[in-house]
């Protein structure tokens, strides 16, 4: 065998699909459900899909596997809908919880015992105390955490023992139980984000999965004979599924039972169009495209809500749209996003869209039909502009107002664009903290709560840094290069217009 | 009268644009403003014959710029 011929063999057939055992995991789970949910077998399966995901005799995750098998169990439970009590769609699955130690700030092998002390010096609370070496110790009773002395010292020999979990949830949502000592989630702070999902190393926390929604509404269609079923998908589909082209996985999700697949996108260039009158009208918003920031603003900062964008979503805009011309269609938006699962239960998105899945379950479904995507012939996606397109990134949603604002002639002097385009719910918190006390600069608040904007979504298959170009690039492929192109053929349909 | 046109993917891409734009001009030139309501459809399950347009309950498919006329003659005009 030459040499050339042994490396062929080496590469896999396939790029890998998830970043994370942890989704790989989960995705198992997923796609098992879903097989037996299409076979209806689930009932009767319960048990013996733990045993198909646990069917070694000797553990590998956990210390034995009945162990694995009963939190295989609890992740059957989420995949199937979860706690119907708890409306969260973010759920701690308790006996997955590791319950990481929580040290805090705590001094490392690193200290050299110098003789500057600056560690002590800038403590405030008088908290750092030295040995007979000079290596510096944290009296856990004074230390507040604030970490200080791990920004000073010049070894970084200080260190932040945090749960990840801890550490995702910028909003501080996420505390320790103080009877299990495992993680628990404060709901009236929880934006649904899915920060802690994708960070958990031990996968303990979950959003709860509608796919057994899907796929009854895909059944009961009876071919999309007796309704029919639409997939709405997100423009950050084109960073993912790397391993095959995106009209193979269109037809994917037609061959798994939907109707059609119209871009999320074009709700997009609606609302951006919509969204650039009414700024200019209004002379201040934030955004109302993401889910997990519009929750954030209602949970955390009330005051602010009259500012929101009256907009719906591009999700619960093209969706709205859709159900206009087809009023019996079942809707179902597919994304990388955990918090549009929590949108659809609200008004007034609740009308129009009927399920949500993640890029994540799409894949679990397609894999339980035994549908190889990569054999498939291409199908075609084309309804909205670059700029619906671009939503999906951090920037993109003001580079569409800006564009919007400039088709329909809003002269400068009546109203000048100064957008903060917020990465992850951190900028978002900073910029919200200003504009709710006035001194903010800026007269739109681009808000996205995942850093990267939905491209860093915890539905996401994938979370790299090409994933921005990827998004550029898919948006240059756009048949209509403007806004009003693209939703004004649209708009001329019937005697409506899009932003009524 | 109900018209729709497909503006799927497949028949964007053959430019079902056009042909809204040519349908709204004629429906306006011929006056039929309150007999015809135009309206949009995702998909008429013709992908490969589009640009494919539904009056009433018949789907009509390969409708183009350049046969436009013909085809509102003979379903629109004439009904």
């Amino acid at each position: 065998m030459s040499n050339e011929k042994q490396i062929q063999n080496k590469t896999p057939k396939k790029l890998r699909k998830f970043d994370t055992k942890v989704q790989l995991l989960k995705y198992k789970v997923l796609r098992e459900v879903a097989r037996h949910a299409y076979n209806d077998t689930l009932l009767e399966s319960f048990n013996d899909i733990a045993k198909v995901i646990v069917k070694q005799k000797t553990p590998t995750m956990r210390c034995c596997i009945y162990k694995e098998r009963a939190i295989v169990g609890e992740r059957i439970k989420i995949a199937t809908g979860g706690d119907k009590k708890n409306p969260n769609i973010i759920e701690v699955i308790d006996i997955a919880c590791d319950g990481c130690p929580e040290g805090g700030y705590t001094v490392t092998e690193d200290c050299r015992g110098c003789i500057a002390h600056r560690c002590e010096d800038v403590c405030k609370r008088g908290a750092i105390t030295f040995d007979e070496h000079q290596k510096a110790h944290i009296d856990k009773d004074k230390c507040v955490n604030c970490g200080q002395c791990a920004k000073v010292c010049p070894y970084t020999a200080i260190a932040n023992h945090k749960r990840p979990c801890e550490r995702a949830c910028k909003i501080k949502a996420i505390s320790t139980d103080e009877e299990t000592r495992a993680a628990k989630i404060d709901y009236s702070k929880c934006i649904s984000c899915g920060a802690c999902v994708y960070q958990c190393p031990f996968g303990a926390i979950d959003d709860k999965s509608f796919i057994l929604d899907v796929i009854n509404m895909l059944k009961g269609s009876d071919n999309n004979n007796r309704y029919k079923t639409y997939a709405v998908v997100a423009p950050s589909i084109s960073s993912q599924f790397s391993y095959a082209k995106i009209g193979q996985i269109i037809a994917g999700i037609k061959k798994i039972g939907f109707y059609s697949v119209v871009e999320a996108a074009l709700g997009a260039d609606m609302v951006a169009y919509s969204e650039a009158k009414e700024l200019a009208e209004k002379g201040f918003l934030t955004s109302s495209c993401c889910p997990a920031f519009v929750n954030y603003i209602h949970k955390s900062f009330p005051t602010m809500v009259d500012k929101i964008s009256h907009n719906l979503s591009p999700m619960g805009a093209i969706a709205k749209y859709i159900k206009d011309t087809d009023p019996t269609a079942k809707i179902v938006f597919i994304g990388p996003c955990t918090a549009k699962k929590m949108e659809i239960q609200q008004e007034p998105v609740k009308q129009y869209v009927d399920s949500v899945i993640t890029f994540e379950e799409l894949q679990a479904i397609i894999d339980s039909r035994d549908i190889d995507v990569t054999e498939l012939e291409e199908d075609v996606l084309d309804n909205a502009s670059y700029f619906g397109r671009i939503f999906a990134r951090s920037g993109g949603l003001a580079d569409a107002v800006t564009q919007a604002l400039k088709e329909q002639g809003v002269p400068e002097e009546e109203f000048k664009l100064n957008a903060v385009s917020c990465d992850g719910i951190e900028e978002c918190k900073k910029a919200l903290l200003k504009a709710s006390k006035n001194v903010l600069p800026n007269n739109f608040i681009e808000g996205m709560a995942c850093v990267g904007g939905c491209i860093g979504g915890a539905g996401c298959l994938t979370h790299g840094d090409k994933d921005k170009r990827q998004v550029d690039a898919y948006g240059q492929e756009a048949y209509e290069k403007t806004i009003k192109d693209s939703i004004a053929a649209l708009e001329k349909i019937g005697n409506r217009k899009i932003d009524e | 009268m109900k018209v729709y046109v497909c503006v799927g993917s497949s028949c964007h891409l053959k430019g079902s644009y056009d042909i809204i734009n040519l349908m709204k001009e004629n429906i306006a030139k011929n006056g039929l403003e309150d007999t015809v309501e135009l309206s949009g459809a995702f998909c008429l399950g013709k992908c490969t014959e589009g640009v494919s347009i539904k009056v009433e309950d018949e789907v009509i498919c390969g409708v183009s710029k350049e046969n436009f006329n013909e085809i509102f003659d003979k379903y629109i005009l004439k009904k």
